[in-house]
């Protein structure tokens, strides 16, 4: 049996403020093969982002993480400060939300790239640098003129595939892209998409992808994990969970695709998210919830189960 | 650098002279006020002259300083010798010139001006960025940054005031006022002159260091928050860069672009910009004579040092209008009008 490549158990990343305790992100526990392409989905607000600066490590206080991220068995949260930075970009990238805004202002591409190189032990003479940058602006399909550029000079499309080039310079495990084309226009988003899956398949990477575009998840992922107010709702084969979703809430975001052919107004799903400061005890989709189960859902909040191989749901009506 | 942008900036830098200059010229025309006859009149009041001999002086004095010519004469040679720095005479001074005593006083406060005001940038600008940065630790913020925002709203001669008191007055380890020791006489080529200045000078740099420094701290950590708060600062950390790297190319590099355009300006005003430290200080510098100029209708001395001023101002901007475009690459040399 081959081991998952990253392993989330239980995981709980809280904000403690002033207003009280943000649990951005509570019991999270998901398994990701190597190879695997896995999408994460979710409202705005559901703690997708939260949830990958968890696995990098990056959650600044007031914040706190619990729980156990591995990777390759190895327990990242007990890893120390210099390990774990060690970790960043040779194990696990992240591409950040907010396409345009990635790359340092004020330096040119090359030594944004060579940057992360440099500070993961990688000695380069001048030549050698050069090669490395020309090879890696080529794999993201970029002239090498780009090297010498700022960021300003790029378009958005082009900063993103420098971001993609530099989250893959160290050759690392797993990349976790946070909406990486969510700030590009259609045609641009499906170019750079397409590069990454690309990338992804040559260079057998997992990868989390996060974004609220269940079109895009269809095309690019083969697992889904869909989160609601920072745990998670239901995880499972992105073909099975289109088919035959679970959770209602699950339910309702696919019923609310629309489709090719059908008329009529999509309905969308009524109700807000919850706030998760301070959140109540019970399902936090219970009042927005169709199918809601009288004096069980407002009280008792549902375990995540393993309903069929593969396939995890935390609802009460599954138990 | 494109060379054009190089001639825009350095005719925009005559301009904005050139203007103040005109202005400086027009003005006393439309007050309507002859400061030579209101100085003879003055004059005559205190040492009891004659009425034909303060006619006769008033009649030489007019034809020395040029007012009896044409006006657009009067002009071009006023405007000439701006451009050569040459103001002309002191009225209250006479014959001593305004540039001479522009020259004399300006030195006496430029140097440890110019000092307080670097030790202030720099170091101003670190601690900010150490107290804005997330991984320093709060307790520190909370410690420093109270006595910070006290010191950096109370004007600077308080501070004087308060270092004049304890320093020099009860301790007795610094000189109470001053520019240098009362034994020495002003010789800018000797270097025990130099040492007797820079001990005069450490309480005036400390009172201006420590309201400054506070400033520029109080805005560079305000700067490092929205700094970090950018997207390339997440993605500088997740491409595990080490902490220094992030820290020192990726925060406080793109933080410090405001402060030194604030520093620019700083620099603009730097000849009359201590005048009330100066003044607690007794230094006879700039500051008080700018004063004195206005409360004795010393005109030409007045419009002298106003217009240096403006030439600081404007040299200070052309100078980060050249330097900037190499700090922020977004800034190009060409596109930018003006
Ligand atoms: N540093 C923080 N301090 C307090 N609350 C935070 C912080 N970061 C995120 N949150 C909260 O955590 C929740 C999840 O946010 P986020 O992970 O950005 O969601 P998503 O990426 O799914 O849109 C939000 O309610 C947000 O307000
Ligand atoms: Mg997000």
């Amino acid at each position: 049996m081959n081991q998952p490549l990253l392993e989330i158990k239980d995981l709980k990343t809280y904000f403690y403020v002033k207003a009280g305790t943000v649990k951005a992100v509570d019991g999270v526990t998901l398994n990701l093969d190597p190879g695997v392409k896995m999408g994460l989905v979710g409202e705005s607000g559901s703690g997708k982002t939260t949830m990958a600066l968890a696995v990098m490590r990056m959650i600044k206080p007031p914040g706190t993480i619990q729980g156990k991220i591995s990777l390759n068995g190895v327990d990242l949260v007990t890893l120390s400060n210099e390990e774990m930075r060690k970790a960043r970009l040779s194990q696990i990238s992240m591409i950040p939300q907010g396409a345009m805004n990635s790359l340092n202002p004020v330096a040119r591409i090359r030594n944004q790239i060579l940057d992360g190189l440099e500070d993961h032990g990688v000695k380069l003479s001048k030549s050698e640098a050069n090669d490395r940058l020309a090879q890696l602006l080529q794999i993201v399909e970029l002239p090498t003129k780009v090297a010498d550029m700022y960021p300003h000079e790029l378009s958005g499309g082009m900063k993103q595939r420098v971001t993609v080039a530099i989250a893959i310079s160290m050759g690392p495990k797993l990349i976790i892209a946070d909406e990486p084309t969510s700030a590009l226009d259609v045609v641009i988003q499906r170019q750079v998409m397409e590069t990454i899956t690309r990338l992804v398949r040559e260079l057998n990477l997992s990868m989390i992808l996060i974004g609220h575009d269940m079109g895009l998840m269809a095309q690019s992922v083969e697992r889904l994990a869909v989160m609601y107010a920072g745990k998670l709702a239901e995880t499972g084969g992105v073909k099975e969970m289109f088919a035959d979703p679970l959770h209602p809430y699950t339910q309702k975001m696919i019923s609310s695709l629309p489709v090719l052919g059908r008329r009529g107004v999509f309905e969308g799903i009524q109700g807000i998210p919850p706030s998760v400061i301070n959140p109540p005890p019970g399902c936090l989709f219970a009042a927005r919830c169709p199918k809601v189960i009288a004096g069980t859902c407002q009280e008792i909040s549902p375990a995540l189960r393993e309903v069929r191989p593969g396939r995890w749901v935390s609802c009460h009506l599954y138990n | 650098m494109t060379l054009s942008y190089f001639v825009r900036r350095v005719f925009f830098l005559f301009l904005v002279v050139w203007t103040a200059a005109t202005i400086n010229f027009v003005l006393p025309h439309l007050a309507g006020r002859d400061p030579i006859k209101e100085q003879m009149l003055i004059q005559i009041a205190s040492q009891g002259r004659t009425q034909a001999d303060a006619e006769a002086m008033i009649r030489t004095y007019t034809r020395l300083f040029g007012l009896d010519r044409p006006l657009w004469e009067q002009y071009l040679t006023y405007i000439g010798n701006v451009m050569r720095l040459d103001f002309g005479y002191s009225i209250n001074n006479y014959p001593r010139t305004v540039m001479d005593i522009i020259i004399s006083r300006g030195r006496l406060t430029l140097p440890f001006v110019v000092v307080s005001i670097f030790i202030s940038f720099t170091f101003g600008i670190l601690l900010g960025a150490f107290l804005g940065w997330n991984r320093t630790p709060q307790w520190v913020s909370n410690l420093v940054v109270p006595p910070m925002l006290v010191l950096s709203s109370v004007p600077q001669f308080l501070v004087a005031l308060v270092l004049i008191y304890f320093v020099a007055f009860r301790m007795r380890l610094l000189p109470m006022n001053g520019a240098y020791p009362r034994t020495m006489v002003e010789d800018w080529g000797s270097l025990t002159f130099w040492m007797g200045y820079a001990k005069h000078a450490i309480l005036p740099i400390l009172s201006m260091v420590l309201v400054d420094a506070s400033g520029w701290a109080l805005g560079m950590r305000a700067m490092m928050v929205t700094v970090e708060g950018e997207d390339y600062a997440t993605f500088a950390e997740a491409k595990g860069l080490t902490t220094w790297r992030v820290f020192f190319r990726y925060l406080l590099r793109n933080a410090l672009l405001p402060p030194l355009t604030g520093l620019a300006i700083r620099l603009g005003f730097i000849i009359t910009g201590a005048s009330l430290v100066e003044s607690f200080f007794a230094y006879n510098g700039l500051g008080s004579t700018l004063g004195g100029a206005i409360g004795n209708f010393d005109y030409f001395l007045l419009y002298g040092i106003v217009t240096i001023m403006v030439m600081c101002i404007a040299l200070a901007t052309f100078v980060m209008d050249m330097i900037y475009p190499l700090l922020d690459p977004r800034i190009s040399y060409k596109a930018q009008r003006g």
